[in-house]
């Protein structure tokens, strides 16, 4: 893509290192927050947390910056959150990239909402796509897995988001805005 | 870089989201053809998190213990009155022990009895038990070097938690007996009945194949059994909880809850002591 016309200052290290800091901070973010949930916090439910928070930072960084949230970043985290989450590999995998998907082709409709309308709509999303990874890993495993577990995982799913969301905007204004680098 | 034409840069972008979903199948396939290739990768990654996560346990563990004190203080005077009435209970129980110790030893005598070998064991921290959405195991940090075998089995200070499945360098992934995977053969005590505990993912495994006519009494001690050779005989595993709806349940003599330290018992080195037992 061509850069807009205008003066901007010179390219230096620094600046290209900043660039690239703000460039890979949703991917950085969701992979450090997948590592620590998975640590010793002792909290109650702590397992649905990955899953929850991996949809969650998918969903929102390809709605509102797809060029930090590629297809490769969300099969990557997808796969960390497997090996961690101790699911069948694949299952995030997949998961993830449908809502990447998603949230891709919906966006220009999304974005243009407000937040209730947006977390209306990853709702309805995550209890899809919470019901195919229910399926995918009962199928893999050949019996059904707990449906309380399944149902833990969607509520916190949704109700991760808007605290998470509220980062988010934070974040994409701030901190990760690559046109203050 | 190439130069691309904007028609063919696009029809390459529209591709790759589909490309990467393929490889999520292939990768699933792939993942079931071949069950130890997740094993292995948990054990790559646990050995590079588990600095990390030795780091993290501390604070963690630190706001848990005040948190504990803090509640502990509220209710100090029904706490003291519990344990007054439990410490005179285990003095008598002691005495009991005691005796029972004492004759035990001298049957042991009149038998020739060969005692049996304490296997081989190492203790380690538990450094993340969170397990998954639909997986209950706990990662160990183990010294680098440390004689962790594949299928040791790990005990906390009152019971069974479970059995080594992956081991790494520097950690251990523990399958903990309330998994959804875990089949454990146990005897209940009373009545040498023989049954098999089968994880739910909740806190307390059933029970189930007990033979007909010896139906688990509520508070039945229930051992391992042994059979498969998986697990020693007698090793402590829980009690008989009748649930709702007449499911028996095991509640484990383990605090799987809140696991700090675990044992890692090598048992089959006390059966095969020249092999060097590795794999599955």
């Amino acid at each position: 893509m061509e850069p807009t016309p205008g003066i901007r200052p010179r390219p230096s290290l620094w600046r290209r290192l900043d660039g690239a800091a703000r460039q890979s901070f949703p991917a950085a973010t969701a992979a450090f927050g997948l590592i620590v949930v998975a640590g010793p916090l002792g909290l109650p439910g702590q397992a649905a947390l990955g899953p929850a928070f991996a949809l969650a930072s998918v969903f929102f960084w390809s709605l509102y910056r797809p060029a930090s949230m590629g297809p490769l970043v969300v099969f990557l985290l997808g796969l960390l959150g497997d090996i961690l989450g101790q699911t069948p590999p694949g299952v995030l995998v997949l998961v993830l990239l449908l809502t990447h998907g998603v949230a891709v082709r919906w966006r220009r409709v999304l974005v243009r909402l407000g937040f209730l309308l947006v977390w209306f709509a990853f709702g309805a999303l995550a209890a899809g796509v919470t019901v195919l990874f229910w399926l995918l890993c009962s199928a893999l495993a050949l019996r059904p897995m707990p449906l309380p577990a399944t149902l833990l995982q969607f509520g916190l799913t949704v109700g991760l988001y808007p605290v998470l969301a509220l980062l988010f905007i934070r974040a994409h204004r701030g901190v990760a805005a690559p046109e203050r680098a | 870089m190439i130069r691309l034409s904007i028609p063919v840069r696009q029809a390459l972008a529209r591709l790759t989201l589909p490309v990467f979903i393929a490889c999520a199948f292939a990768l699933m396939v792939v993942g079931k053809a071949d069950q130890l290739l997740a094993v292995r990768a948990r054990s790559a990654l646990g050995d590079a998190l588990v600095p990390i996560y030795a780091v993290l346990a501390r604070p963690a563990a630190a706001v848990r213990g005040y948190l504990a004190d803090a509640y502990g203080l509220l209710d100090l005077a029904r706490e003291n009155a519990r344990l007054r009435a439990l410490n005179a209970r285990l003095e008598r129980w002691r005495a009991v022990a005691l005796a029972l110790d004492a004759e035990n030893a001298r049957l042991k005598a009149a038998l020739h009895w060969i005692p049996t070998p304490t296997p081989p064991f190492v203790t380690a921290r538990i450094v993340a038990d969170a397990g998954g959405v639909y997986a209950r195991s706990a990662m160990v940090a183990t010294p680098p070097g440390a004689p962790v075998a594949q299928g040791a089995v790990a005990l906390d200070g009152s019971g069974l938690v479970g059995r080594v499945t992956g081991v790494g360098q520097r950690s251990a992934s523990i399958l903990l007996i309330t998994d959804i995977n875990s089949r454990i053969p146990v005897t209940l005590a009373r009545g040498h009945a023989r049954a098999l505990m089968v994880g739910s993912n909740g806190p307390d495994p059933r029970l189930i194949y007990w033979p007909e006519g010896s139906l688990p009494a509520e508070g039945e001690r229930v051992v391992t059994s042994g059979i498969g050779g998986v697990f020693p005989p007698g090793l402590p595993v829980g009690r008989v909880h009748r649930g709702p709806g007449g499911t028996v349940r095991v509640v484990p003599a383990a605090h799987l809850g809140r696991l700090e330290m675990v044992r890692l018992f090598d048992y089959h080195a006390l059966l095969m002591p020249h092999a060097g037992r590795k794999g599955p």
